[in-house]
């Protein structure tokens, strides 16, 4: 079906990735799961065997690989039925070593990036305050210039990783613009709250406040004022991967839905015999099928250096509702047990409850589509 | 956009059939619409052109070329706010015109198909049946052979180009006792006697004409059958793949052009002081729309691509039929409200896109009908390209206390018998041609029909065509309880390879 982008060497790492996942993470899932958080020693073994630095290059450690290899990767994950593992991994993987990647001086590269790739050390991004989200123009905390440092002041909400990192990647107010900053876990005046959530209960997610932090100048990541440009050129890749990671997520809860339905019998027959379950079915498969080829395009567009501002944000839009969907009219299919811990669909609805919300919320999609189709606006490529 | 699929040259065929569009249908297309008919001139013109049998061979007056170009035909053709126009030609190009390519002998292809390259002919698919539609089975239309020719007696209902058409490739049944293995192709000419058409009226489709049929006592020549006797259930099956993927083409190359006709509607209609594309709540329902059409057109356009690698993908073009129609529909409705009092009003043509939407979701087999090939493929056979876990399911199913090594020492032994039995059949049935391969996952079964006579092994080799199928369903289609028709549909069985092999699977078991 999809041969045209998948090689042999694409399908030995995903047999390998699967194995390693079914081996060293989905037995520790649901204590995970329990304890809020993931713990450091998976990030090392992560880092080990590759998995932290896909696209990174080598000569940071990282993997030098396309990008099939990053949307395998995303797809596997999806794979171990953790909302909250996914984004513990991507958070740091995705998030903030995209920025010190792209952005990062020689010396942030060695500091971070390295330790980052093998897994040694836990990033995260953040941009959303209790005041303000997806309205990046509208962020307050600030940071201003002094000898040698940068006095950061303000809070930051809704971060993954946000408890547990080693640093932060934080986008703050330097005078009219918006910079990107370092900012090491253990400087004097940050401090964490862990906050609870509907679901994603393997990813610590913090609200961090930053009380007079001195911030040394040297951790500037790229230029001055040009955060809100970073910012926007890693969206396209965020948004993709989350549409890959909601498409995955679907196509696993029918998968799951579809084992289930094939064991439980009703009035004397499997379930799967009833002609309006069937039907229901049917329709999913093809909106998960019809999902996949558009985001399958998108990622060959993104690897050929495609400008996809406005696609990206329709396959994250389409993808997450359909995950939402998706694992709603499923866990239907398992009447009462769909309810119950004992199944995998109860966490499969609560994680895919964020996917709407979370990198940027489907309204916040569909303004910028809006602004894109209806206004002609482009956003600088 | 879709810069991997169209090249510099596709793209120059765009712009002239777009140019030619617009001049010679665009402004005709309302007095079409009132006329309820299309003058045959424009097809004539069209043909003329190169417009048509654009992926036909060139000894036909075809141009040879690849599907991609079928697929701007498509587009462009159901971008000029008329479902009738362009349904008149796919039903030519894409859904009657390939039988007589694919089946038919070379007398009928010499004798239909540069017509309907130079549009100097028209063809319509006669299928459906005022008592049966995708029920193909339970077609009443009989064909009796008499002499050298067919007598058939029947009716068709529902036949896009029935009334002012050229000729009807027919689903018939040649043998009435026989089920789907007794239905047979046939070419009746419009003007045969005995074939009288009633016009019927419609609620959209206006500019097409669509017949219900009647075949009085009509003489049909033995020469006009489309392939083989009995066959003609697999070739309707063969050529779903194409008619569901024109199908999905038209359905989401009409809602881009709602949009894109709404769009500028909203930028010049104003509410309250401002353009009601300023409106929030109709722009975020514009990006819906916009984003349920971009990414059906990115997986129509993959399956299209898989079919023009020819790959089998019944399943994912069905699927395709399915959220593209639904999807116009959805479209055509919500843009309809953005013109307000004037959407309902035929000044605008999105009243127009808006009725002949609706048909989509019901012609060339109903949602519901894909729902049901979709389900089966996808719960009956949730790996549907491998066989063994189709057996494997199988045989729990059937044998669920059973233990499995004892099923497996007892294949062999059933498997020789049933190669002595067929042995016996063989010495009457015609040799295949080429090599077929029954694979069970564990065992095969290998026919070598390049010889005078099919032979039968046990030998594991590659073959022209490999058909994966589950013991337990091989032995039903070789006792006739299994229809291979069915069983292909439903992913009980599955074909790779060359499909010419396995169109031949009747006669070897008859």
């Amino acid at each position: 079906m999809y041969d045209h982008y998948f090689t042999e060497e694409h399908h030995l790492f995903r047999q390998s990735l699967r194995s390693f996942l079914q081996k060293e993470v989905i037995p520790h899932i649901p204590s995970w799961e329990e304890a809020g958080e993931t713990p450091r020693s998976i990030y090392q073994l992560f880092g080990k065997m590759g998995y932290l630095g896909l696209m990174q290059p080598s000569r940071y450690d990282g993997s030098d690989c396309d990008f099939w290899f990053t949307v395998i990767l995303n797809e596997e994950l999806a794979r171990v039925n953790s909302g909250g593992f996914s984004a513990a991994i991507g958070a740091h993987a995705y998030l903030a070593l995209t920025h010190i990647g792209s952005q990062g001086s020689e010396l942030q590269k060695q500091k971070y990036l390295v330790p980052g790739i093998e897994g040694k050390t836990i990033g995260c991004l953040a941009i959303t305050e209790p005041g303000g989200g997806s309205d990046v123009q509208a962020l307050r905390t600030t940071a201003t210039r002094q000898a040698g440092h940068y006095l950061v002041n303000g809070s930051k909400t809704f971060i993954t990783n946000g408890v547990n990192s080693d640093y932060i990647i934080a986008a703050v107010k330097t005078g009219e613009g918006i910079s990107m900053l370092i900012i090491d876990r253990d400087t004097p005046g940050v401090s964490a709250t862990a906050l609870k959530k509907l679901g994603w209960h393997a990813s610590d997610t913090g609200e961090i406040a930053f009380d007079k932090v001195k911030v040394p100048l040297e951790n500037l990541l790229g230029q001055e004022n040009q955060g809100f440009l970073y910012i926007m050129k890693h969206f396209v890749l965020e948004r993709l991967t989350l549409a890959v990671g909601g498409m995955a997520a679907a196509a696993f809860a029918l998968e799951v839905t579809l084992q289930y339905m094939s064991e439980r019998t009703a009035f004397g027959r499997p379930i799967n015999r009833f002609q309006v379950l069937r039907h229901r079915v049917a329709q999913m498969a093809s909106e998960i099928e019809m999902n996949k080829a558009f985001i399958y395009t998108l990622c060959q567009r993104f690897q050929d250096g495609d400008y996809l501002v406005k696609e990206a944000s329709m396959a994250k839009l389409l993808a997450t509702q359909l995950a939402d969907k998706v694992a709603t009219e499923c866990l239907q299919m398992f009447g009462g047990y769909g309810f119950m811990e004992e199944y995998p669909m109860a966490r499969i609805f609560r994680d895919a409850r964020l996917g709407t919300i979370g990198g940027g919320t489907s309204e916040i999609m569909c303004e910028i589509i809006a602004k894109m189709v209806v206004d002609g606006k482009g956003y600088g490529g | 956009m879709n810069t991997y699929n169209f090249t510099e040259e596709h793209q120059l065929f765009r712009q002239s059939l777009k140019a030619f569009l617009e001049k010679e249908v665009t402004p005709h297309i309302d007095q079409w619409e009132e006329d309820r008919r299309i003058p045959r001139e424009i097809w004539k013109k069209m043909g003329a052109m190169g417009f048509l049998g654009l992926s036909y061979p060139e000894e036909y007056g075809g141009l040879g070329l690849d599907f991609f170009y079928d697929v701007i035909f498509c587009e462009e053709t159901s971008k000029v706010f008329s479902g009738g126009f362009s349904i008149t030609q796919m039903v030519v190009q894409y859904m009657s015109g390939p039988y007589i390519l694919k089946h038919g002998s070379d007398k009928l292809k010499q004798k239909y198909l540069p017509g309907i390259i130079s549009g100097e002919l028209i063809s319509c698919i006669g299928i459906t049946e005022p008592s049966a539609g995708s029920d193909v089975a339970n077609i009443k239309t009989t064909a009796r052979r008499e002499g050298d020719h067919y007598l058939v007696n029947g009716s068709k209902t529902f036949i896009t180009n029935g009334v002012y058409g050229d000729f009807i490739v027919a689903v018939v049944k040649t043998d009435s006792e026989a089920g789907s293995a007794g239905i047979s192709l046939l070419v009746i000419d419009r003007e045969a006697e005995g074939v009288s058409a009633t016009k019927l009226k419609k609620l959209g489709w206006h500019a097409s004409d669509t017949a219900e049929l009647s075949f009085d006592q009509v003489k049909v020549p033995v020469e006009n059958l489309i392939g083989q006797e009995g066959q003609g259930f697999y070739y309707l099956m063969g050529g779903l793949q194409l008619e569901r993927l024109s199908g999905a083409i038209g359905a989401y190359a009409a809602s881009e052009t709602a949009l894109d006709y709404s769009l500028a509607y909203m930028a010049e209609r104003t509410a309250f002081g401002r353009p009601i594309n300023r409106f929030q709540v109709l722009r975020h329902r514009v990006a819906q729309l916009a984003s349920e059409i971009e990414a059906c057109k990115a997986f129509v356009m993959h399956c299209a691509r898989l079919h023009n690698d020819g790959q089998y993908v019944v399943k994912e073009c069905s699927m395709a039929k399915l959220l593209a129609t639904e999807l116009s529909d959805k479209v055509m409705y919500q843009c309809l409200q953005f013109f307000g009092g004037y959407g309902f009003m035929e000044e605008y043509k999105i009243a127009r896109m808006f009725r002949d939407s609706r048909v989509g979701t019901i012609g060339g087999g109903s949602s519901e009908i894909m729902r049901e090939i979709i389900a089966k493929m996808v719960i009956d056979d949730v790996d549907y390209r491998s066989s063994s876990r189709t057996q494997t399911r199988t045989q729990t199913q059937t044998h669920p206390t059973t233990p499995k090594p004892e099923t497996r020492n007892s294949k062999p032994e059933t498997l020789k018998s049933i190669i002595t039995q067929l042995e016996k059949r063989a010495v009457q049935s015609k040799s295949l041609g080429k090599s077929l391969k029954f694979d069970f996952g564990e065992k095969q079964l290998f026919i070598d029909g390049k010889g005078e006579k099919n032979d039968f092994s046990l030998k594991n080799e590659a073959a022209d065509c490999t058909v994966k199928i589950s013991f337990e369903n091989f032995q039903k289609l070789i006792s006739g309880k299994l229809n291979p028709m069915n069983a292909m549909i439903g992913g009980d069985l599955v074909i790779e390879g060359d499909m010419g092999v396995a169109m031949k699977l009747q006669s070897l078991f008859s």
